[in-house]
C-alpha cells in the first residue's frame, strides 16, 4: 500500500471565508501578530503499490478539488 | 408542457419545484439520479438540496451520477435546464455554468426573501423587463458566486447575469448580496441562454399560500419559449 497526502487550498486572491474568519477571531484574542489565515482540507489516500502521482493528480482534478477555485498540493508518503 | 426533476440522494426541494409547476397547470415527473432517460421532458429541473451530504464540495459529488452525463447532453441539445440553489452548484461542478459557489461571507446560513433586480440577458428563462424587482427567497450556506475576472467579463459582455441581489429601489451596492457574491449576482446563464442557475428558490413563490407569486415568470416564461420552438 502506498500512500499520499493532499492539500486542497484556495487559489490566491479567491477570498476565503472561514480563513478570514478564522484571522479576526484570532487578532481579537490579542494575536495581532498574525497576518494570513488560510483554512482548506486535507485528504489521505491509501492507494494501491505503484499508484503513481500523476493517477493523484487526476483524481484532485476530476473530484477532490475544483480547478476553478482551489489548488492542490500532493505529498507522497511512507505507509 | 411536462418538467423532469431530478432527485439526488439529498435533495429536498423537488416536491416544492413539482408543486409549483402543477400549480402553474404544467406536468411535472420525477426522475431518478441514477436513471439515465429525460426523453419526455420539455425542461429540466436540478432542485435544491444538500446532495450527497454536500461532501467534498457542493454538487461535486451529484455531477457524477449517472442522470448527469444525460443533463449534460440535453443542455448541450439547446434544450433548457434550470438549476436551484444545489441545482445551481452541481451545474457549476458539472462545467454547464462557469464559476463556482464559495461559502456566504460571514459563515453563516442565510434563510430568507431577498430582492432581485432582472439584468438584460440571454436567459430563456426569464421574459421579464430589465431593471424589474421580484423578491424571492434564499436559502444557502454556499452563495457567495465566484468566477475570474476574465469569466466576469464575458458573462457581462454576453448578457449571461440574468439575476443580481439589490435594494428595495433597484440599485445594486456591493452590500446588496447578503452571501458576498461577486459582482452582487444571484443567478446566470450559458452563453445560449438555455442553462440557467440560481441561488434563489423561484419555486417557493408561486402558490400565493406560500407569500409570493415572484416565482411564477420563469416557469412560464420556459413554458412559452418551449411552446413557440414546438410551433
Amino acid at each position: 500500500m502506498a500512500r499520499y497526502e493532499v492539500f486542497v487550498t484556495y487559489k490566491k486572491g479567491i477570498f476565503d471565508p472561514p480563513g478570514a474568519t478564522a484571522e479576526r477571531a484570532l487578532a481579537n484574542l490579542g494575536y495581532t501578530e498574525v497576518e494570513g489565515v488560510s483554512i482548506g482540507k486535507y485528504i489521505r489516500l491509501d492507494v494501491a503499490d505503484g499508484t503513481s502521482e500523476e493517477r493523484v493528480a487526476e483524481m484532485c482534478g476530476k473530484l477532490l478539488a475544483n480547478p476553478v477555485i482551489e489548488d492542490f498540493r500532493i505529498v507522497a508518503k511512507e505507509a | 408542457m411536462r418538467f423532469g426533476v431530478v432527485i439526488f440522494p439529498g435533495s429536498n426541494c423537488e416536491q416544492d419545484v413539482v408543486h409549483a409547476v402543477r400549480y402553474l397547470g404544467y406536468e411535472a415527473g420525477y426522475v431518478w439520479h441514477g436513471d439515465t432517460d429525460l426523453s419526455g421532458f420539455d425542461a429540466v429541473v436540478l432542485p435544491g438540496g444538500f446532495s450527497y451530504g454536500d461532501y467534498i464540495r457542493c454538487g461535486a459529488v451529484a455531477r457524477f451520477s449517472p442522470v448527469m452525463a444525460e443533463v449534460v447532453r440535453y443542455a448541450e441539445a439547446g434544450r433548457p435546464v434550470i438549476g436551484i440553489c444545489n441545482g445551481f452548484q452541481i451545474l457549476a461542478e458539472a462545467h454547464l455554468l462557469p464559476g463556482a459557489l464559495l461559502r456566504n461571507v460571514g459563515l453563516k446560513f442565510i434563510c430568507e426573501p431577498v430582492r432581485l433586480r432582472v439584468e438584460k440577458s440571454v436567459c430563456e428563462w426569464v421574459d421579464l423587463p430589465a431593471g424589474e424587482v421580484v423578491t424571492i427567497p434564499i436559502n444557502h450556506n454556499e452563495g457567495n458566486f465566484i468566477c475570474d475576472a476574465e469569466t466576469l467579463e464575458r458573462l457581462k459582455a454576453n448578457g449571461q447575469v440574468v439575476l443580481r441581489y439589490c435594494e428595495p429601489d433597484g440599485k445594486v451596492r456591493p452590500e446588496s448580496a447578503p452571501n458576498g457574491a461577486l459582482d452582487s449576482i444571484a443567478g446566470i446563464c450559458n452563453e445560449r441562454g438555455n442553462v440557467f442557475g440560481l441561488m434563489p428558490h423561484p419555486e417557493r413563490v408561486v402558490d400565493p399560500l406560500s407569500g409570493g407569486v415572484d416565482g411564477q415568470a420563469f416557469f412560464r416564461a420556459v413554458a412559452k419559449r418551449v411552446a413557440e420552438v414546438a410551433g
